[in-house]
């Protein structure tokens, strides 16, 4: 998905509808479509990265030795839940997002 | 090889494959294709075309692995026939859209059911709005000529659009006939290697194949439409510079006897000559008759067939498939709707024959001529599948 700032004439889109632009997709932030988000248990985590593996779309950021933990950019973390499934001691949970 | 040689047709198309000097081949047998493939597979295993054949498992995967192999910078072949044309449709559409200059035979062949191998054009008419550019061919120079020259038109950076070649299932692609083989330098003069302007490249990423949001799709359509209608120039253009080199004329429409006629017909593919031979027994019975054949099919030269056709007072055009349900051929609704406009349009009739590989004979043109001056002088208009039994 390229980043349309506006309405674009047939004249401009790109041959093929190529993107040439690497890692474009950062310009489109997915956090919107989510109905649930993952709530994490610090206690619970051990950081053994299964979040950080499975996450369909990176979202997870590694905070390091010193935190020990992964931090879900919530811009791009659809809701999926996948990490709440595979984390091996239950310490994410998903919640229903407030309208 | 080279000179006039006496050779099966799908091997003289296989051996343009070969003088194009294509790279990458995935391709699924099926009749009556399979000589094509066959062929080619020979070829790259005796280390006559140095390519690489991909014996895929479908006609499904032989279409996806082009569009990766294209995607890729690789000069990209494969042949099909009817079902394995049908089973290709989804990804058919991708290759135009992502402007990827894949060449496609088509040994055109009836759809099931029920199961026929024979000739007729309904396979590719189900492919019609795919968004490729489709010749038709009528004999076998003129298929090993469009071969070479699909690959050309296709890779020009003005085009970069996928070409079906089409040729006539067992009536052209299993006869054979003389076809006359250039010499490989004036080949390579003519088509080049090619060079692709953008690619899959590790170096220079980019991303093929995106989702377009309703925000940008209709101007994505738009500019594939304009992409295959501005190809019609650069076609002529490249025909030019075949006859050029080749010494043989080609063109988007071809007329026979049209110029003081008043009634056209018109014909795509291999049953043209016989047409053609109909035609001059009609002329020396003094109908002032003449044909029309449409070689470039996608995209369609609205003006060069309008001008084939000017001054003609009644118009038959021969469908080699049927629309059902809808009372016409597509070929016939195609030029129905284009004269419609005209200020003074001649009167255009439909019909279906050879379907199926029933035989196209010179007396279903005579039948068909006759036909036409019935309908125009009684004022009626019926579309008719000729031979059919009653």
């Amino acid at each position: 998905m390229t980043k349309i700032d506006a309405l674009m004439s047939w004249k401009e889109v790109p041959v093929g509808c190529h993107v040439p632009e690497a890692g474009s997709t950062v310009h489109y932030k997915t956090g919107d479509w989510r109905s649930q988000r993952p709530i994490l248990d610090r206690e619970k985590c051990i950081y053994c990265a299964m979040c950080w593996i499975y996450c369909p779309e990176g979202c997870y950021e590694d905070m390091g030795p010193e935190e020990k933990y992964y931090k879900v950019d919530l811009d791009f973390c659809k809701g999926c839940g996948i990490c709440a499934h595979e984390c091996p001691r239950d310490a994410i949970e998903m919640v229903p997002e407030e309208v | 090889m080279t000179g006039r040689t006496g050779i099966e047709v799908s091997l003289a198309l296989s051996e343009a494959v070969k003088m194009a000097n294509a790279d990458v081949i995935a391709a699924y047998p099926i009749t009556p294709q399979t000589h094509i493939v066959e062929h080619l597979s020979e070829l790259v295993a005796d280390g006559e075309l140095d390519a690489e054949f991909v014996p895929v498992e479908s006609e499904h995967s032989a279409m996806s692995a082009c569009l990766g192999s294209s995607a890729a910078g690789a000069r990209t072949f494969t042949a099909t026939s009817s079902q394995g044309l049908a089973l290709m449709h989804e990804i058919l559409y991708i290759a135009p859209a992502m402007r990827l200059p894949i060449v496609l035979a088509v040994a055109n062949r009836a759809l099931s059911a029920p199961i026929s191998i024979w000739n007729d054009h309904s396979d590719i008419m189900g492919e019609r709005d795919t968004g490729w550019i489709q010749l038709f061919a009528e004999n076998g120079q003129e298929v090993f000529d469009l071969t070479l020259q699909a690959f050309r038109i296709a890779e020009d950076p003005r085009v970069m659009l996928p070409v079906a070649v089409n040729l006539d299932g067992f009536t052209l692609s299993h006869v054979i006939e003389p076809v006359i083989f250039p010499e490989q330098k004036l080949v390579d003069q003519f088509l080049p290697v090619y060079r692709p302007q953008i690619r899959l490249d590790p170096a220079k990423p980019l991303s093929m194949g995106m989702f377009g949001i309703p925000e940008i799709y209709t101007e994505t359509k738009r500019a594939s439409e304009m992409a295959l209608m501005d190809s019609k120039a650069v076609i002529v253009k490249v025909w030019d510079e075949f006859e050029a080199l080749f010494g043989r004329k080609y063109s988007p429409i071809e007329t026979y006897k049209t110029e003081d006629a008043d009634t056209i017909l018109v014909s795509m593919g291999s049953v043209s000559e016989t047409a053609m031979t109909a035609i001059d027994e009609m002329r020396a019975d003094g109908k002032k008759v003449g044909l029309v054949r449409i070689r470039m099919w996608r995209p369609f030269p609205d003006e060069e067939f309008k001008a084939a056709v000017a001054g003609a007072r009644v118009i038959g055009v021969t469908d080699r498939s049927i629309t059902p349900g809808s009372h016409a051929g597509p070929v016939f609704m195609e030029i129905r709707s284009l004269l419609y406009a005209l200020p003074e349009r001649p009167a255009v009739f439909g019909f279906s024959l050879g379907l199926g590989g029933r035989d196209v004979t010179r007396d279903n043109y005579k039948y068909i001529y006759d036909q036409c001056q019935v309908l125009e002088d009684t004022g009626q208009d019926r579309y008719e599948m000729v031979g059919v039994m009653e």
